[in-house]
């Protein structure tokens, strides 16, 4: 009854081409920005920074680098935690080696840097396709994070051979470092993602995207209509990296503040973003916020529902949890293997024709 | 400059020329033992892998729980043998008993609910997969480290030592003689039975099986139980020789780049992958180890599966892919 494209007439082609032709649509990501934007950091105190949205912001970056290598353009990668890893190596260096050098620049040049060595391990994607890409991918995750580990000058030599940020400021403003506020953390963090959100949607829907796109769908047919198969591949594997790089830059930087990269940046996280691509829904960015925030917040919930709610122990409330993890996934992926990026698709479907469904 | 120039120089004959001439130096002796220690590794690696070639092949499913289904079946057996204390040939078969339900358990669950998906999904489902058989093991038998000792001589090799001075562990000589066995039963199986026939027809096309009257949800049943099987040899191997822990779970990642190496649906692939792999690594961790600063079995692997996939896409024995729109 309010949620429909009658009435709203186009009178440009712009306005047709607009990433929101929906008027509704357009009023619900305004008030969202707005809530985003104003109403949330007066209720943002340092557990929900921390813990759920600094880590929610940041993993959907990387699920939208992600998804725009494997659900954009069909290439599965399990490097996506060595290529995070590799853009918080980046800004350490960078930060460290010019101290007054701007934190976006440095974060954007860490994104670049990422873009490079993404560009480099695609390279085989050319030739691999498949589950044998996917197995190849994971020597980029090792490699890289044994030479982050190996070579002394990733870490300048320190002896715990752990990374620390120092702190940098912005407007005169602490955006990393342990005296951050949680505030200024959400907003810096909520700005770069809805900035490099509103590029990446614009990205997939035109020539990069559909270019992509073909490859996914077959890509010898892409080729035969005039696709460049190395091009597109390899612009998937940088943009994406692009977009883990800064992610991997922000959750050193201003998540963590500090990193010891066999741990922060092991196969699981490669797992745990791959899982929240699949579950937001293949090829689409309103999916990758999804998955991210699905992910992020339930461990959180479950945790607290059973040693709080049930009085559980808490090693048992880990396998539990672990167990329960994967029960769920594999609910998800059996009930809406699309993941909830469809679920919204049915549910816009079904409010156009509220309450008169015939 | 001079001096880096000297450093570089240098550098490069420690990693070109260097291991070469070690290698022919103390040629006979050492080299052989580093050879068939990688050979041995590699048969251990090649156990795992061969779980994930049976389910592939049979289902198209890319199964990641391969790993875990070993350390799965590996806490039941101490489980069954600590805990309860029953004698090894009772324990044995009751975990073959575990696994076989885990795999009706998993098709009755999972699978018959994700037929005709897409690949990669079918892959996140066993990874969730993972996740649950670890919880659940996890839940049973506690996760602290546990000993398993079936009866498997460990120590050196008396003979080899004395006789030739090479070192074997007789650990790995036992998971070798099974490993061979096991491929034997299973060639056997797969080409001579009833049971193993329809396997090749279902994997060699899933609607054509249907059609003559092969009922898929009986073969998965049945591949994912061998796959149990298979994991159970795989845990009790690598449970005798390092514990039955989480860590492992993490062979599956060991069995990884020998499956790409050999081909997704290759069986002798498998073991094929897997001495290569295994002897790669060994004399790469030897020769160019201290070059690069040692710790480098994680990835070589993957590198020389990565290698050779640019020359053989397929890996060594996988089908060849033809393409057609």
């Amino acid at each position: 009854m309010f949620y429909r494209e009658v009435g709203d007439f186009k009178t440009s082609y712009a306005a047709d081409q607009a990433i929101f032709p929906i008027r509704q649509d357009r009023w619900f990501m305004a008030i969202l920005l707005v809530v985003a934007f104003v109403v949330v950091p007066f209720g943002v105190n340092d557990y929900w920074a921390n813990a759920i949205l600094v880590p929610f912001l940041v993993y959907s970056l990387a699920v939208i680098g992600l998804n725009i290598l494997t659900g954009y353009c069909g290439q599965v990668s399990l490097g996506t935690g060595g290529f995070m890893a590799v853009g918080a190596y980046a800004t350490y260096k960078l930060t460290t080696a010019f101290p007054e050098l701007n934190f976006v620049v440095v974060l954007l040049m860490s994104g670049f840097i990422t873009a490079g060595v993404g560009v480099l391990f695609g390279l085989p994607s050319l030739r691999i396709k498949g589950f044998y890409l996917a197995v190849a991918t994971l020597a980029a995750q090792f490699f890289l994070i044994w030479l982050f580990n190996k070579v002394g000058w990733f870490y300048n030599y320190n002896a715990t051979g752990q990374i620390t940020m120092p702190t940098r400021e912005l407007f005169g403003i602490a955006v990393t470092g342990a005296g951050t506020s949680p505030v200024v953390k959400y907003l810096f963090c909520l700005t770069i993602v809805a900035l490099f959100a509103w590029v990446a949607k614009n990205l997939v829907r035109g020539r990069f995207g559909r270019t992509w796109m073909a490859i996914r769908d077959m890509d010898i047919a892409a080729e035969l209509i005039g696709v460049r198969p190395l091009f597109a591949k390899l612009s998937a594997f940088a943009v994406s990296s692009f977009y883990v790089g800064l992610a991997g830059a922000l959750h050193f930087s201003v998540w963590f503040g500090a990193i010891e990269v066999t741990e922060a940046y092991s196969i699981n996280v490669s797992f745990l973003v791959l899982f929240m691509v699949i579950i937001g829904g293949l090829g689409s960015i309103l999916g990758s916020f999804l998955g991210a925030a699905f992910l992020v917040l339930m461990p959180i919930l479950l945790k607290n529902f059973m040693t709080e709610g049930l009085g559980m122990l808490a090693v048992t409330a880990k396998h539990t949890e672990i167990l329960l993890m994967g029960v769920l996934i594999i609910f998800f992926l059996i009930v809406e293997p699309h993941g909830f990026a469809r679920l919204w698709q049915i549910a816009k479907e079904k409010l156009r024709l509220w309450p008169f469904p015939y | 400059m001079p001096i880096w120039g000297c450093r570089m120089i240098e550098a490069l004959y420690n990693f070109f020329i260097d291991p070469f001439v070690r290698m022919a130096a103390d040629f006979p002796i050492f080299f052989a033992e580093i050879v068939i220690s990688g050979l041995l590794a590699g048969v251990m690696y090649s156990l795992v892998a061969l779980g994930f070639v049976l389910i592939f092949k049979a289902s198209g499913v890319f199964n990641f729980a391969q790993g875990v289904m070993a350390l799965f079946a590996g806490l039941f057996l101490t489980g069954f043998m600590n805990d309860f204390g029953i004698p090894a040939w009772l324990a044995i078969p009751m975990t073959v008993a575990v696994m076989v339900a885990t795999a009706w358990l998993i098709e009755r669950l999972v699978l018959r609910h994700l037929v005709n998906q897409e690949p990669i999904i079918l892959f996140m489902a066993t990874l969730g997969l993972a996740y649950v058989l670890e919880g659940v093991g996890d839940l049973i038998w506690g996760s602290d480290v546990k000993l398993l000792d079936i009866g498997i001589p460990s120590g050196a090799w008396d003979w080899a030592l004395d006789s030739v001075g090479i070192y074997v562990e007789k650990i790995e000589l036992t998971a070798a003689i099974v490993a061979a066995g096991l491929v034997i039963v299973l060639a056997y199986f797969f080409q001579y039975t009833r049971i193993g026939r329809a396997l090749r027809a279902v994997a060699d096309d899933h609607q054509a099986a249907l059609s003559v009257g092969i009922s898929l949800r009986t073969i998965w049943v049945i591949v994912w139980s061998v796959a149990g099987i298979v994991a159970l040899v795989a845990g009790i191997m690598w449970g005798t020789k390092s514990g039955v822990q989480f860590s492992l779970s993490l062979i599956a990642l060991k069995a990884l780049p020998v499956l790409i190496l050999g081909g997704f649906t290759s069986i002798p692939g498998a073991i094929v992958g897997g001495l290569i792999i295994g002897v790669g690594e060994k004399i790469a961790e030897v020769y160019w180890g201290p070059v690069v600063g040692g710790a480098i079995e994680n990835w070589f692997a993957y590198m020389l599966a990565l290698a050779f996939l640019l020359f053989r896409p397929q890996g060594l024995f996988g089908e060849k892919i033809i393409e057609r729109i």
